[in-house]
């Protein structure tokens, strides 16, 4: 490719391109954080504003009021339980499809499908039996939904991350007499340490940004942060107001958790098949 | 990329036994969401349950036959795949301009692809709720922003006229996804080999056959697998359309998902719809295993 550094003007061009680029990207999260912060009367200024005159938290400060937060702390809960759940059972299945081939290629095929199937045709038929054995609205039910929805995703990822440690060592343990267990417990989840936690990190974002599990199976109880926001858009009127603060209090944890993690994300994104 | 180590651990006597304990979790817990829900859906297809018929014998094929003359599900799929062959190339091609862009180390570099790579991670369905917005044909600016550039006073109703939903839909789903296909692309080229490339410049090879004979070649299985995902994904799109138009105007931007949706869960066409998910499940169940075995990805 064209050699880099080059010119001082080739240099000023590529940086002015780069914040245009990544200006067009972000204005509107930009936008939808500014209207967060401007007041009711302000939101409904024609021409729009560009900027908020007085930002204010009043906003995030009536769904605390009105009690729409709880939205948040749902998604937490089903994001989070379902995640550990899955990151416990999902990492002993990839090591024992890694290093003793259990099940061969059709077993791995058949749970990376589990998850490329249309979530429709997936929660059509779970609510269904839901409905009979009122599972439906239940912190145990949405759980064990996006547990199953986990799964795959941690076993492909820990799949790859497995097959990165040298056999070796655990071969020499266990002619020092370690047990499987051991190997499992002392060699490869220490080693593969980063990548446990880069997982169980996307993991959770992917259950945290669900909505069309939450939609069809919430009612009142367990509504998650998504299924709230959508339902704002009401027939006549339209609570800019809230729908901007929930989603920027549904963005925030995301932004952090990536920034942290950047570096796993293209693992993270392609279920392992591409390694950043 | 595709790691094809053979590295497995010599059985032993536990091994049996320890190798199935390790999967019998997880398995079973992916076994019970899916085969039961499975045959239940298949019974419920051969019934006759609906917001007026609680039929529960067995009604033979009634509801497959019904598909084929389901007008409405016909133009759902052409929706759907009208939105994916529209939104998915400009993905591509603007994520492999993002991705040459942004190749080469420069400063700042990381922080401009930080930043670039937010709309990927962010839910679609905020990123549906973000558009909607952005799209209010009054209080939204991208109407005013049009005005500015044609210095009139403009407003074009996004979400609801006709002739501007599609664009409004594939504007927000190219927002949302080109930095996915970049973030990829880009780990692609960053993994190029130097050397080649210096060779091709050495011979004096144009940068167009540098990138036909060599790049794109070198970049082939990555892209393959980038275009895979989202194609998988549009095809089952649901939230930013859903945000954006809930379908409409009337049914004109129904995907598939969204009629089903629709159909199952507020018209309670509940044995029809079982009918079309067990299809929808085979068709993509084939088209999985065709394509995931093809692509080696399991190995």
């Amino acid at each position: 490719m064209r050699r880099l550094g080059g010119s001082w003007g080739r240099s000023v061009i590529w940086y002015a391109t780069s914040i245009a680029i990544v200006a067009v990207f972000l204005f509107p999260v930009y936008w939808i954080f500014s209207v967060s912060l401007k007041t009711p009367r302000e939101i409904f200024r024609f021409p729009p504003a560009w900027y908020p005159s007085r930002p204010q938290f009043n906003n995030f400060w009536i769904l605390i009021r009105d009690g729409d937060v709880w939205s948040i702390w749902n998604s937490f809960v089903l994001a989070f339980s379902s995640t550990m759940i899955a990151m416990v059972f999902g990492i002993a299945c990839a090591y024992s499809i890694v290093r003793f081939k259990t099940g061969g290629e059709n077993l791995a095929i058949w749970i990376i499908s589990q998850r490329l199937l249309p979530p429709i045709a997936v929660v059509f038929p779970i609510f269904l039996i839901y409905a009979k054995v009122g599972l439906t609205d239940t912190y145990p039910g949405l759980i064990l939904l996006y547990t199953a929805f986990a799964l795959p995703y941690v076993i492909w990822l820990m799949r790859g991350y497995i097959q990165e440690v040298p056999i070796a060592l655990e071969e020499s343990a266990l002619v020092d007499g370690a047990t499987l267990w051991q190997l499992l417990w002392h060699i490869v989840i220490p080693l593969t340490r980063n990548g446990i936690f880069a997982t169980a990190v996307f993991a959770f974002i992917f259950s945290w940004n669900e909505f069309m599990f939450a939609l069809v199976l919430t009612r009142t109880e367990v509504i998650t942060y998504p299924v709230q926001v959508s339902q704002y858009f009401g027939a006549q009127s339209t609570f800019w107001a809230k729908i901007s603060a929930m989603s920027v209090l549904g963005t925030l944890p995301i932004f952090f958790a990536v920034a942290a993690f950047q570096k796993y994300l293209v693992r993270g994104i392609t279920f392992g098949a591409v390694k950043g | 990329m595709v790691s094809s180590k053979i590295s497995h651990i010599k059985p032993t006597r536990d091994t049996p036994s320890f190798k199935h304990i390790l999967i019998a979790p997880a398995v079973l817990i992916m076994l019970v969401m899916s085969v039961i829900p499975l045959v239940f859906v298949i019974v419920v297809s051969f019934q006759r349950l609906s917001m007026s018929d609680q039929i529960t014998s067995f009604e033979g094929l009634v509801n497959y036959w019904r598909i084929f003359s389901d007008a409405r599900l016909w133009e759902a799929i052409l929706h759907t795949l009208t939105i994916t062959f529209a939104a998915l190339p400009v993905e591509l091609l603007l994520g492999l301009l993002l991705a040459f862009h942004f190749v080469g180390d420069r400063p700042l570099k990381r922080l401009f692809v930080a930043l670039l790579i937010i709309p990927s991670v962010i839910s679609p369905m905020v990123a549906g709720s973000m558009w909607r917005l952005m799209f209010d044909d009054r209080y939204g600016p991208i109407n005013q922003i049009i005005g500015w550039v044609a210095g009139e006073h403009i407003s074009i109703l996004w979400t609801i006229n006709s002739a501007w939903v599609y664009p409004a839909i594939i504007v927000a789903d190219v927002w949302q996804w080109t930095p996915f296909m970049f973030i990829i692309l880009l780990a692609a080229l960053a993994n190029l080999d130097r050397e080649q490339l210096d060779a091709a410049a050495i011979d004096g090879a144009s940068s167009w056959r540098t990138f036909v004979e060599i790049i794109l070649p070198a970049i082939r299985p990555v892209m393959m697998i980038a275009i895979l995902i989202r194609g998988l994904d549009l095809i089952r799109m649901f939230d930013i359309v859903w945000q954006l138009t809930r379908g409409g105007p009337g049914s004109l931007t129904e995907t598939i998902s969204i009629y089903a949706y629709i159909r199952g869960f507020q018209e309670f066409d509940t044995s029809y719809i079982a009918a079309v998910v067990v299809l929808l499940m085979i068709l993509f169940s084939a088209i999985l295993v065709f394509t995931l075995k093809k692509m080696e990805i399991a190995r």
